[in-house]
């Protein structure tokens, strides 16, 4: 499904960002990515959709090269990755209807965009995901008048909305509390399953990386150090990640957890 | 090696002391050759207020019956403000693009863009009417054509100052949905400059009610046009009549701008 090879990234100010990152999805699948802060792991994904262009390497969208596409071709690829993010990022003064539907517009043409003149059945598609994500009621609201779970959702949806072959997540539960947390993460691993398409999730938090990834990527200064399965993760592959700390009580909470 | 000493502290060091009394005296200097360069004869300003006075006694009671050939004239300002500010809040708005940092298409462009707007702005309007009364001959014309010469520079930088300060977060959202330029542009950024754009239209509006009540001294349509006629003609009583109604209209141009302000933002 996704092909990422050799992925390199060094930043006009002369940052390493990224040195030769390989990655393989071949299945509908949850992908958790640890790593501190720095370590690439944003920067990993915005080069698949190429919000960040980099500088080597290649990334397969199923058989279609995302590296190496321009203008049209790359706007029709970047429609078919949704992409969640850290902050959000609606648009605080459009509502969360406009705010769906901007998830569409790789897919309608300027003025119907502009005039807000959007397909019924993308109306349809946006009314039953807000009701799914738990929004019905809420479409006319605007988006700054919503809290950061609700906001979350509102993402969520706008990615999906998308029909994307893949979710990009990037720090999706940063900034919200413990239970807005497990609940977004719930949220975007269930639709993901539902919808059947691989999610790649940059996540601080490793208690909840794993709790919902089916495999977990660790980053270290921008190369990848550890590729397994949840269970595989024990405190020396935090060490090797994250780097020396007492890592015991994080793992035995979540043995506690599977017992 | 327990030697305690008392610590002086004083809030500026020698260096910094003399640094200041030099600026201080500069200053000092600067004043003293100003209001000797200037070359003022006293008997006038002795004078003064006795002349004051004598306007003063001149102007009352203001002519109330002139008020027939003010409003017709008002209503011909307020047109102008309003005509001179749409004019200029459409033709700024490519411009603040162009000059905005993160929207411009090239450095060349950007750089002929703040050449239009320091241009612009740094021509006062009476100055613009001038050369406009030139181009289209006395009249509203000249004075649209002024007052919107003189707003484009003002709106054009407060807009590109909002742009250059927006959420890219918001942009980087839309950019990741396969939207092109256009669609970015009207979705990411946009509605987010939309209630500076509201806000300082609005202003703009205020300030050129105030100016195209001046513009006519120029003659640039307009109260300012009666306002000179009246006095050349030593007309005094219609000459306060004209000021009272000019604070007015200023006066109320606030008020509405305050409420719309106040309900679009």
């Amino acid at each position: 499904m996704l092909s990422v090879k050799n992925l390199d990234k060094t930043y006009p100010t002369g940052q390493h960002a990224l040195k030769g990152c390989s990655l393989d999805i071949k299945k509908a699948q949850i992908v958790s990515i640890f790593g501190s802060s720095g370590a690439g792991k944003s920067t990993f994904i915005r080069c698949i959709n190429r919000l960040v262009e980099p500088s080597g390497g290649e990334v397969y969208l199923d058989d279609m090269e995302i590296t190496g596409l321009k203008g049209k071709d790359l706007h029709k690829a970047r429609r078919q990755m949704g992409m969640i993010f850290q902050e959000y990022n609606l648009i605080e003064r459009l509502t969360v209807m406009e705010n769906v539907l901007s998830g569409r517009l790789g897919y309608v043409g300027f003025f119907k965009a502009m005039f807000r003149r959007f397909p019924q059945e993308s109306v349809d598609e946006a009314f039953s995901l807000l009701e799914r994500v738990g929004l019905e009621g809420y479409h006319n609201q605007r988006a700054d008048a919503l809290s950061g779970g609700q906001r979350q959702r509102v993402g969520i949806v706008r990615a999906l909305i998308q029909h994307p072959k893949i979710l990009l997540v990037d720090e999706p539960t940063s900034g919200l509390d413990p239970k807005t947390a497990m609940i977004i993460m719930q949220l975007i691993g269930d639709l993901a399953k539902e919808k059947g398409i691989p999610a790649i999730i940059n996540i601080h938090d490793v208690k909840l990386g794993q709790e919902y990834a089916d495999r977990i990527i660790g980053m270290t200064d921008g190369e990848i150090v550890f590729d397994g399965a949840p269970s595989e993760v024990t405190a020396e592959t935090l060490t090797m990640i994250y780097g020396e700390e007492d890592w015991s009580k994080t793992i035995r909470k979540i043995e506690d957890e599977e017992e | 090696m327990t030697e305690i000493t008392a610590t002086m502290w004083k809030r500026f060091s020698r260096k910094q002391s003399l640094e200041r009394f030099g600026i201080e005296f500069v200053l000092l200097m600067l004043f003293l050759w100003a209001t000797r360069s200037i070359d003022i004869y006293w008997p006038f300003v002795a004078d003064a207020p006795s002349q004051a006075a004598d306007l003063l006694n001149r102007m009352t009671p203001p002519n109330f019956t002139f008020l027939k050939d003010i409003v017709p004239s008002m209503i011909e300002t307020i047109n102008i403000a309003t005509l001179s500010t749409i004019f200029a809040v459409i033709l700024s708005f490519p411009l603040a693009v162009l000059n905005a940092r993160n929207t411009t298409p090239h450095y060349i462009v950007q750089m002929a863009a703040r050449f239009i707007i320091v241009t612009s702005r740094s021509v006062n309007e009476l100055v613009w009417g001038l050369i406009f009364v030139v181009f289209f001959g006395p009249g509203v014309v000249a004075g649209v054509a002024a007052l919107t010469m003189r707003s484009l520079g003002f709106m054009a930088k407060l807009v590109s100052e909002a742009i250059e300060e927006i959420d890219h977060g918001q942009v980087e959202a839309i950019r990741a949905t396969g939207a092109n330029g256009a669609k970015v542009f009207t979705y990411g950024v946009l509605p987010q400059i939309l209630p500076i754009i509201i806000g300082t239209s609005i202003f703009r509006w205020d300030i050129n009610i105030r100016q195209s009540s001046v513009i006519g001294l120029v003659g640039a349509g307009g109260i300012g046009i009666l306002l000179t006629s009246s006095m050349n003609l030593f007309r005094w009583q219609n000459v306060s009549m004209i000021l009272i109604s000019i604070f007015f209209v200023v006066l109320a141009g606030e008020y509405v701008s305050a409420i719309v302000r106040k309900k679009l933002i």
